[in-house]
């Protein structure tokens, strides 16, 4: 193996304070299920949320997409993102029409 | 390759060559070496497949109504388990990345090892949560299942709501798919061509082991598929991977964990049954 500089800005505790966060989001969840505490699209929502947050952790740490150049982070998230935007609106306005014509 | 000789300062600025004379090579548009930029374009069109996936399971989920339920604690402690295998393996790879920027080969060996356990782990957790839910009945039509399958619990709701097995399955196989690649992918750049014949002891042994009636009886041979691959390119391009392809097969198993952290809540988290 070549001993190449290619340095980035994590380190070892850092990384397992991110391990660390991502376990507990992931309690968060699971207590959140059991519970049952908000209603299903409340809960999706807050789901949803907990999920964002663990991918953020884990491309800006763990994939180390913090560290990059900006033209690199905006062009590859604002891509992905946009597409996934598209998706949606493909997708769930014909979802949501169903239910509105009162399919049971 | 030019890759090889690329080095980089501290803040991923203006590669300078190996002989240290700034601008032999072209500066990289991105910041990064190809390699690297290239799997990033890989795993952004890969996010959509999953996001095609995902879209497609919630929209099955909106218009049939009512949604099965089919996950007891049981299902849920399981996938719980699996989670914290795949977050516990990040950590270990990026461990791994760190030891390969050091130059730590033996460091770097055993992180990847570490990683490929908690992978394998998740694999063997998730096929025997798939066995359990095949053997309750929810099956799709011309896949194998046992006889006992029909008299199942969930038997009718493959019946009475084939969308759920149906996206439940083609979701989760993509992504078990993924990670059985990733942990291929990950003994290749680690134990290079000593990997090859564990890799087919592992295929040999779980066709042998599987009864013909469950499904990974026929999903085993996708070890043989990575077999011929990862042969063909340890046999034709032989080389000592460098700290640039650890990176960026870590790049490859942290986008796997990435996309679990989507599934894991919307496909079983809002499927509980609690009682």
């Amino acid at each position: 193996m070549h001993n190449v500089a290619t340095t980035h800005e994590g380190n070892k505790t850092q990384y397992l304070w991110v391990w660390g966060a991502l376990l507990v989001l992931t309690a968060i969840e699971v207590v959140l299920g059991y519970k049952q505490v908000f209603s299903a699209v409340r809960m999706l929502e807050a789901l949803l949320l907990l999920s964002v947050i663990k991918s953020a952790l884990i491309i800006g740490y763990f994939m180390h997409m913090k560290f990059e150049t900006a033209l690199m982070r905006w062009m590859i998230t604002a891509s992905v993102i946009a597409c996934f935007v598209i998706m949606y609106f493909f997708f769930f306005p014909d979802a949501g029409r169903i239910i509105d014509l009162g399919v049971k | 390759m030019a890759d090889a000789t690329l080095e980089h300062d501290a803040v991923h600025s203006l590669p300078v060559s190996a002989h240290g004379a700034p601008g032999a090579y072209e500066a990289p548009l991105f910041g990064g070496y190809s390699k690297k930029v290239g799997m990033w374009l890989f795993l952004a069109s890969d996010s959509l497949t999953f996001g095609a996936l995902l879209f497609a399971f919630s929209y099955n989920r909106l218009y049939t109504i009512p949604w099965p339920t089919p996950f007891h604690v049981a299902s849920i402690t399981n996938a719980t388990i699996m989670t914290a295998c795949l977050l516990s393996s990040s950590l270990t790879m990026v461990l791994g990345v760190m030891a390969a920027q050091r130059g730590d080969r033996s460091g770097t060996r055993n992180w990847l090892l570490a990683t490929m356990v908690f992978g394998t782990a998740f694999i063997v957790l998730h096929g025997m949560e798939w066995t359990k839910l095949i053997g309750e009945g929810l099956t799709i039509p011309g896949f194998p299942h046992p006889a006992v399958a029909s008299s199942g619990e969930l038997a009718e709701v493959s019946k009475s709501a084939p969308q759920f097995p149906a996206t439940f399955f083609g979701l989760t196989a993509m992504h078990m798919l993924h990670v059985t690649i990733g942990v291929i992918y990950l003994g290749v750049v680690s134990l290079r061509k000593l990997f090859l014949p564990i890799l087919g002891a592992i295929w040999l042994a779980g066709f042998l082991l599987i009864p013909s009636d469950n499904v990974f009886h026929y999903l085993i041979h996708a070890l043989l598929l990575g077999l011929i691959v990862a042969s063909i390119v340890l046999f034709l391009k032989p080389k000592d991977y460098d700290a640039h392809d650890v990176e960026v097969s870590g790049l490859y198993w942290h986008f796997v964990d990435l996309v679990w952290m989507f599934i894991f809540p919307l496909v079983y988290l809002m499927s509980t049954r609690i009682s």
